[in-house]
């Protein structure tokens, strides 16, 4: 299992084989299976320093990241800025760099713009390990996705799996697309066509317009958050028609698959992706996502350092 | 009298087809007598393997002075210019305070003049302060010496205030420069709208940005009988559309740069922000539609558009660094590169677009060898390869996405009027 892993960072699914994210996954489920077992904190991470950089504001991932980090028996630092306020003065490598002096030994990475953790690994001896950047990757987000639709159906390949909303602005989605793409499943993007950016079909994605027509083929449906913070402009005429055309009710889950399974990487727009029912409705595994979560976080932080002690110990 | 005599090189005068081993005499600065004798002269300079070119001549290249003096400045700049084989330079105007008075057109001239490396033509704004809103002193500023008048990067996006420039300057017998860019479309892009802005989650800029300003700055031209001229175009309709109206007999040319013809928007997937251009780098089929141009005669000019920068300004988040490259010392060599060693242009072609077709552009006289003209001259030695290397640059911007890059050809000596300005070693 080890000799599959030997990254340093996680920036992104699109550079991870299908057999390193089978790693990562396969590595979650045995960390849940200990939790199962009352075997939830370990010492595998003892003695090193695991630093969050947040310039952009999380509450779930950064609290996932922390108490996975600390579940393993690592010493976790926080670091939350505006990149706004760092934008006079120092920049964002400086800040990052300062905190490597301290004695950090991975940087969880959350920044309001694309590729800023990969540049992070040009000028740090650290793991970088990305917690959202941008509208670029998600890739925790997109582990603990392919984790659940994994673990509620014992595998990805075969399955049809749409991404619902906000294609374009959505790091959540580019991550489940290279990801699910690469475990073997189908994936549909849908939503308005202002949302559905150039070019997507050359992921290997369709696309379609019409929630309604693709409801009785899918076998998982990820509702994206509709990203109000991220829109320039009018994307879609109002928030009452996308939830018309876009938002899950219970009277479109009744003419889903009758085992449909539906995601939300959330924070959740209740009554605009999805009404309160469905979100708490037996078909919705959120909050098994959140819990998972964790896991996978766990497993990605424990891979990381095995990579950075073998480089560290191979010349 | 002094005199020099350049010997053996292959002397190439685009302007007049001329492309031969000859022996080029200078009599005091200026161009006597190019010949297949070799008269006595006091100084000899051995040009045997070298190309001997008019000096090239840039059509914008920003000097930053005053106001960016830590991102460039008069001196460096044209230093810089010179060790790029570019005797004749014309200078943007966003500069702190903008180039839009004539007492600032003054003083760019009066700065070249202190430094002494190469000429410098400043350029003046369109608009006041750059804002789109009201026009600059158009007239005092072509009384002070300004060549032409552009916003630089911001391409005006009033058809009205556009309209009322190529006007008045069609009266001053300038050309209004402008990067074609629809400010709405644009607005938050940082690269090629497709794939790679899709993968990347960068925002794009579709080519239809450029496109939209491209078709109403040629519809402007031939309402008012103005000379636009398009910088860094950069799209294959762009090429389209100016290839029809030229055919049609309006009064608009282009340039190109060359990191446009060398890089596509597939090299941004290292978010090298030196990559961060305006317009953005295009994909393939955008590139080879510029090299058609530039092979047909479609595209007048290549332009460095050198945009030096400090490097903690492009050491920064992606969407936080400015757009540019500093450019001018490798421009020659990749373009040579790119063109010539990829057979796609051959070196009288390539330098016709690098000297007489700019200076018709600006409508100064240079770019050419006529006896009789000051000897403004670049001694290129084509087999040269070389490593780009920053630390060597004249220029204070380091910010090249060619850094480390092998290239073809290299600027030997500079002269202007006559004297060696520049000579690598």
């Amino acid at each position: 299992m080890k000799s599959t892993w030997s990254r340093r960072h996680v920036l992104g699914l699109e550079d991870l084989s299908a057999a390193e994210i089978t790693t990562i996954l396969d590595e979650a489920a045995r960390f849940k299976e200990m939790a199962r077992h009352g075997e939830a904190r370990h010492s595998l991470l003892k003695g090193v320093t695991i630093c969050n950089l947040f310039f952009e504001p999380s509450t779930r991932t950064k609290t996932s990241f922390n108490l996975a980090a600390r579940r393993l028996g690592a010493d976790t630092v926080d670091f939350t800025a505006a990149a706004s306020s760092l934008s006079k003065g120092e920049t964002f490598i400086d800040t990052a760099r300062n905190i490597e002096a301290m004695g950090v030994d991975h940087m969880v990475v959350r920044h309001s713009t694309s590729g800023t953790p990969f540049l992070l690994t040009k000028h740090l001896g650290t793991g970088v390990v990305n917690a959202g950047d941008g509208t670029h990757e998600h890739p925790t987000q997109g582990l603990l996705d392919l984790f659940t639709i994994r673990e509620q159906r014992g595998r990805i390949e075969g399955l049809t799996v749409a991404l619902v909303g906000d294609i374009l602005h959505s790091r959540v989605a580019r991550s489940n697309i290279w990801g699910l793409k690469k475990l073997g499943a189908k994936v549909i993007v849908c939503g308005p066509a202002t949302l559905i950016p150039a070019e997507i079909r050359q992921l290997g994605v369709e696309v379609s317009y019409r929630l309604d027509e693709i409801l009785e083929q899918t076998d998982v449906i990820n509702l994206l958050r509709i990203q109000f913070e991220r829109q320039r402009g009018a994307f879609f005429p109002s928030i009452y028609e996308y939830a018309q055309f876009y938002g899950m009710t219970s009277e479109r889950i009744a003419r889903a698959k009758s085992d449909v399974l539906i995601l939300a990487p959330g924070p959740i727009n209740r009554g605009v992706e999805l009404t309160p029912d469905v979100a708490d409705g037996p078909h919705s595994v959120i909050l098994d996502q959140v819990t998972n979560g964790l896991f996978v976080r766990m497993a990605t932080l424990y891979l990381m350092q095995l990579a950075r002690e073998q480089a560290l110990t191979t010349p | 009298m002094a005199t020099m005599l350049i010997q053996g090189g292959r002397v190439i005068d685009p302007a007049h087809q001329l492309d031969q081993l000859l022996n080029l005499v200078i009599e005091d600065g200026v161009i006597a007598e190019i010949t297949t004798g070799i008269p006595r002269t006091d100084e000899v300079i051995m040009a045997q393997g070298m190309i001997v070119s008019p000096g090239l001549v840039d059509l914008h290249v920003a000097l930053r002075d005053p106001g960016g003096e830590e991102d460039e400045g008069t001196a460096s700049g044209t230093k810089a210019a010179l060790a790029g084989g570019f005797t004749t330079i014309a200078a943007l105007p966003d500069t702190n305070p903008v180039v839009d008075n004539r007492a600032s057109a003054e003083f760019v001239i009066l700065q070249a003049e202190r430094a002494g490396y190469c000429r410098v033509v400043p350029l003046g704004a369109i608009t006041r302060n750059h804002q789109g809103e009201e026009l600059a002193d158009l007239g005092q500023l072509a009384a002070g010496g300004a060549g032409g008048f552009t916003d630089a990067n911001r391409a005006v996006q009033s058809a009205e205030i556009m309209r009322r420039a190529l006007e008045y300057a069609r009266m001053l017998n300038r050309p209004i420069f402008a990067v074609p860019q629809d400010a709405t479309l644009s607005a938050g892009g940082l690269m090629h709208e497709g794939y790679y802005s899709t993968v990347l989650g960068l925002r794009g800029i579709p080519a239809a940005a450029e496109e939209i300003i491209v078709g109403r700055d040629i519809a402007l031209a031939e309402l008012t009988g103005g000379h636009v001229h398009l910088m860094n175009i950069s799209t294959r309709n762009s090429v389209e559309e100016l290839k029809r109206a030229k055919g049609m007999g309006i009064r608009v040319t282009a340039d190109v740069t060359p990191h446009h013809l060398a890089m596509t928007d597939a090299s941004l997937v290292t978010y090298d922000t030196n990559l961060k251009v305006l317009p953005p780098l295009r994909s393939q089929e955008h590139v080879d539609a510029l090299i058609e141009g530039l092979r047909d005669g479609t595209i007048d000019s290549i332009s460095s558009d050198h945009r030096p920068f400090a490097s903690e300004k492009k050491s920064r988040e992606f969407d936080q660094v400015p757009f540019g490259v500093s450019s001018i010392e490798t421009a020659l060599a990749v373009v040579a590169t790119v063109l010539v060693d990829g057979g796609l242009l051959d070196w009288p072609d390539l330098l016709r677009l690098l000297t007489v077709n700019p200076a018709k552009i600006l409508g100064i006289d240079a770019g050419t060898l006529d006896i009789g003209r000051p000897a403004d001259l670049a001694l290129i030695d084509p087999a040269a390869h070389w490593t780009v290397d920053t630390r060597q640059f004249f220029s204070r911007g380091h910010n090249t996405p060619f850094q480390g890059k092998t290239l073809r050809s290299r600027v030997m000596k500079t002269i202007v009027g006559g004297e060696v300005r520049f000579s690598r070693q």
